[in-house]
């Protein structure tokens, strides 16, 4: 079928720690905060050097999701509002970062899509980041038609914030554009669709 | 898959530094020789009498094929028959076979830069790299150490074509590669390229690991030769034939000379291609090669017949 059992779809192994590395860089959103500190908890004097958090508050209870943050001992922290506005951030912290740093990303599919992106962007391999999913499982899709990327989906067709086609919501996930392909799903007889369900909750 | 054989003609020899000759080679029928990207190795086949020499060489460029293939040979005290052939037989006309080349030491072109290291006769894949490197405008620096300055093989025309950018190292000038001062400092995006002596491949590869570089980011060309060791047989399930493994010949080389054709590709241990599942073995395997896993060499149910042996008496391969 189009939309399961595809490679591409990725799969997050769970925050570790890379012992070897003098400069950590976390990035998380969401729930994934409670990751980080879930890994400090067990792992802390594994972590030796630098350790940098970037977290995106999102749209969610801010002050509570911030909270774990407080157990860590981070050399610089950056809390941002948003995910778009953390990912800048982190550009700035990749900037003049050397080989030896680590990334790790936790939180929503998109967060630590976009981090991926940019680690690429900045000549890292997307698998050199470690990952863990926590969080919703609400996807970033782009539609193959006009391009554009709809955010925060959770139905297997979502209409299209750009162009207005009805997409069908597919595992193929674009490293490169940090998001899941959404495909017309009405082209023969528009507005004949599937049924619409919550498929990512 | 084995990768096609072309007849060529020695087209050029030059003696380059001590015990090093640089071979050009065209093709016998004058038509052009296939493209290949930078990091390729052919696997050069020779003919001496009864015996068969195949061994593996980096194509060094020039990566435009239309003038030929280049290698670098060494002539190594150690040689089990194929550089000594190459520096005290092959002369220029010389007809041997080749095959088309194939690339196990890639450049990562979505790098942000590359920091290429060689020691030694290791230097000829890094000099079609650089080459791809410097025509693509891409950065990147060289380190290469040799012993002395006789077995410097290509300082000068390294330094000619790029400058600065190459740093050389010799030993007995008390000029060493510190490999810590190397990796440190180096940007985000930096991937690792390493080819020389094993134990050179080992300790960079060790110090990359150790200050936290990613093994994505680290490459290495790995060529073994298979090792000698006591003789013993293989018995081959499913034509139901046993043949005999002597002390100074690999169990690929043993099946070719009984002919039998089994998948390869690099010879050398690195390409995977020759992984053959064992059924039983009596006696222990000696994994020599650089392809599987630590896990897999102790699961002892695949074996890499171009490098690996056992110590035994008998190998039973699904074969």
């Amino acid at each position: 079928m189009l939309v399961d059992g595809i490679k591409s779809r990725p799969r997050y192994n769970g925050l570790s720690v890379n012992k070897s590395s003098r400069n950590h860089v976390f990035v998380a959103d969401g729930d994934g905060v409670n990751a980080i500190a879930d890994l400090f908890a067990v792992h802390s004097q594994d972590i030796g050097g630098h350790v940098t958090i970037v977290f995106a508050e999102h749209n969610e209870g801010k002050a509570e999701h911030a909270a774990p943050l407080e157990s860590i001992s981070a050399d610089s922290v950056h809390i941002m509002p948003s995910i778009p506005t953390a990912i800048n951030r982190l550009a700035g912290v990749l900037h003049s970062a050397r080989m030896g740093t680590q990334i790790y990303a936790s939180g929503t599919e998109a967060l630590i899509g976009l981090t991926i992106q940019l680690a690429q962007a900045y000549g890292m391999d997307p698998q050199s980041v470690i990952t863990e999913h926590r969080g919703s499982f609400a996807r970033r899709v782009q539609c193959v038609h006009c391009k554009g990327f709809t955010e925060d989906v959770r139905t297997n067709i979502v209409e299209c914030a750009h162009c207005r086609t009805n997409l069908l919501v597919r595992d193929h996930y674009s490293i490169r554009h940090a998001a899941f392909q959404g495909v017309c799903v009405d082209a023969e007889v528009p507005g004949d669709l599937p049924q619409v369900i919550e498929a990512f909750k | 898959m084995t990768s096609a054989e072309i007849p060529v003609l020695v087209d050029r020899i030059e003696t380059v530094a001590q015990d090093i000759k640089r071979l050009r080679f065209v093709s016998a029928d004058g038509s052009r020789l296939p493209t290949y990207s930078a990091g390729s190795h052919t696997i050069l086949t020779m003919r001496d009498g009864s015996k068969l020499y195949r061994n593996a060489y980096s194509l060094m460029g020039p990566l435009d094929s239309e003038a030929g293939y280049e290698i670098s040979v060494l002539k190594t005290p150690t040689s089990r028959g194929g550089s000594r052939f190459v520096h005290d037989y092959l002369h220029e006309g010389s007809a041997v076979t080749i095959s088309s080349p194939v690339n196990l030491f890639e450049l990562d072109l979505r790098a942000r830069k590359h920091l290429l290291i060689a020691g030694g006769i290791g230097i000829t894949p890094i000099m079609s790299m650089a080459e791809q490197l410097e025509k693509l405008g891409r950065l990147f620096e060289i380190h290469y150490a040799t012993r002395t300055s006789r077995s410097g093989a290509y300082v000068g025309e390294l330094k000619r074509k790029f400058g600065a950018r190459v740093r050389h190292y010799q030993t007995d000038r008390s000029e060493f590669l510190d490999t810590d001062v190397v990796l440190c400092g180096q940007p985000l995006g930096t991937h690792l390229y390493v080819c020389g002596p094993a134990g050179m491949i080992n300790d960079v590869l060790q110090r990359a690991d150790h200050m936290g570089w990613p093994s994505q980011h680290l490459h290495a060309e790995h060529f073994t030769a298979p090792r000698s060791g006591a003789p013993f047989d293989v018995e081959l399930a499913k034509t139901n034939r046993t043949i005999r493994v002597q002390a100074d010949e690999s169990i690929l080389q043993a099946l070719e000379a009984a002919g039998v054709e089994a998948p390869c590709l690099c010879r050398g241990g690195a390409c995977g291609q020759c992984e053959t599942p064992i059924l039983s073995c009596n006696g222990s395997i000696q994994h020599e090669d650089h392809y599987l896993t630590d896990e897999e060499k102790k699961a002892g149910d695949k074996i890499m017949i171009c490098v690996s042996r056992i110590q035994g008496s008998r190998l039973t391969l699904d074969l």
